[in-house]
């Protein structure tokens, strides 16, 4: 039952190993983009504390889609699609594989690399656990969501800048309540809450998005 | 087993072709003819379920396959004209994960072993983006040897790149699938040497 989830999991954290240089200019693109607002806004240590939340987290969250489109390109130009949408295995199963593949190559990546990127903008001591909890429940969410957006726009001219118009207004509950938990915590109102709320997102975007992004491929390989 | 009746199938904004019917019993070898762009491959994505038709329907063992796609897909193989390799994986890994995918339980050995058997033993290692174009076609032919219990193979253009002795080497095996009780319905432009007389289906004649 679980042979194509197995199959394809381990066959595309093999391919982001084998061509890993893809996946080292996503986490390149996180730490420059997070460099760049020290340089835009000034070298304030106040102000660059108050927004350190909200650049982090919008900064990861331009790093997942600029990923995004790699998601099924190679696979539909190559026909691999094709023969995955024709296993005898249910599709949902081998799509939240390659999910979770990406999120692991893209995601995971930036949740580590972030706390190092708090320190250069002088986050608090205490919002790291915050920061670190809801970037590990907040980012999977955006690779569900741009999944489905992947998969629609799938073979279209131009499908990158419409795959970014689609999605990013789907991100920007994540982003909310993401980076709301870093600063919940830092004026001490306790980031439960936001976290309690990204973990139903998770949970919701988990159960539905895969059946979605199925349902997307299918008309998008017709 | 597999039969079409009143197929028609718009690509585009055009229609392909129209009351296109077929009927492909246990045994059973067709060759799907016409000149290009006469829907060839369409009318194969269309048995698939790969794509829907505009009217009509297509029927595996009795059963429309808009309503049990699964049924069909669990005994199809379907190797496109596309080759469905990645360039970063070995022959190797490209076929364990094709198998494996599909939902067959393939073990490392018998891929070694149909790869052998397909002239690619000393290819095993090398990248895939290293191999010739027809060399690329033999590895996605060389699942053919693993899935023998899959009853319908669908093949589109096999005889592509392939050198004479190779042709040969695939037209008996695919003699062989359909006089074990198999079917296969493929496309090509070649005069492949197959043991029996194939049924010829011309996509020409239903075309609008």
């Amino acid at each position: 039952m679980l042979s194509a989830f197995f199959a394809v999991l381990r066959r595309d954290l093999l391919l982001a190993w084998r061509g890993r240089a893809d996946v080292l200019v996503t986490l390149a693109f996180f730490v420059i983009v997070v460099c760049l607002f020290p340089f835009g806004v000034g070298a304030e240590a106040n102000l660059l504390r108050t927004i350190a939340p909200g650049v982090l987290w919008v900064a990861a969250l331009l790093a997942c889609l600029l990923s995004l489109h790699r998601l099924f390109a190679q696979d539909h130009a190559d026909g691999t699609l094709e023969q995955l949408l024709l296993s005898s295995e249910p599709a949902v199963l081998w799509v939240t594989a390659k999910v979770l593949a990406f999120w692991l190559t893209t995601g995971l990546p930036v949740v580590v690399v972030a706390p190092v990127l708090g320190m250069l903008l002088d986050l608090e001591q205490g919002a790291y656990p915050a920061l670190v909890i809801s970037l590990v429940l907040g980012t999977p969410i955006l690779a569900l969501l741009g999944a489905v957006g992947a998969a629609l726009t799938l073979g279209l001219r131009g499908g990158g800048m419409l795959l970014a118009l689609l999605v990013l207004p789907l991100f920007v509950p994540v982003l909310i309540f993401g980076a709301g938990a870093v600063e919940a915590e830092l004026s001490g109102t306790g980031a439960t809450a936001h976290l309690l709320l990204l973990g139903g997102g998770l949970a919701g975007a988990l159960a539905l998005a895969p059946w979605a992004c199925v349902a997307a491929l299918r008309v998008s390989t017709e | 087993m597999l039969e079409a009746h009143d197929l028609a199938c718009l690509k585009g904004d055009r229609l392909l072709f129209r009351g296109l019917a077929l009927r492909l019993q246990a045994g059973g070898l067709l060759r799907v003819a016409g000149p290009n762009g006469v829907g060839k491959t369409s009318l194969l994505r269309l048995v698939t379920g790969l794509a829907l038709p505009e009217a009509g329907e297509v029927r595996w063992r009795s059963v429309g396959i808009r309503s049990d796609r699964e049924a069909l897909h669990r005994e199809l193989l379907y190797l496109g004209h596309a080759p469905a390799l990645n360039d970063l994986l070995t022959p190797l890994e490209n076929l364990r994960f094709a198998c494996a995918a599909a939902g067959d339980d393939v073990d490392e050995q018998s891929c070694v072993t149909a790869l052998a058997r397909i002239g690619l033993e000393n290819q095993l290692d090398l990248p895939a983006r290293v191999l010739s174009q027809g060399q690329r076609r033999r590895v996605g032919l060389a699942r053919l040897f693993l899935s023998a219990r899959r009853p319908l193979w669908v093949l589109d253009e096999p005889f592509t790149a392939l050198d004479v002795a190779a042709v040969a080497e695939l037209a008996a095996t695919l003699s062989d699938h359909c006089d074990a009780g198999g079917m296969v319905m493929l496309t090509t432009h070649q005069d492949a040497p197959f043991t029996r007389v194939p049924d010829v289906l011309d996509v020409g004649a239903y075309a609008c």
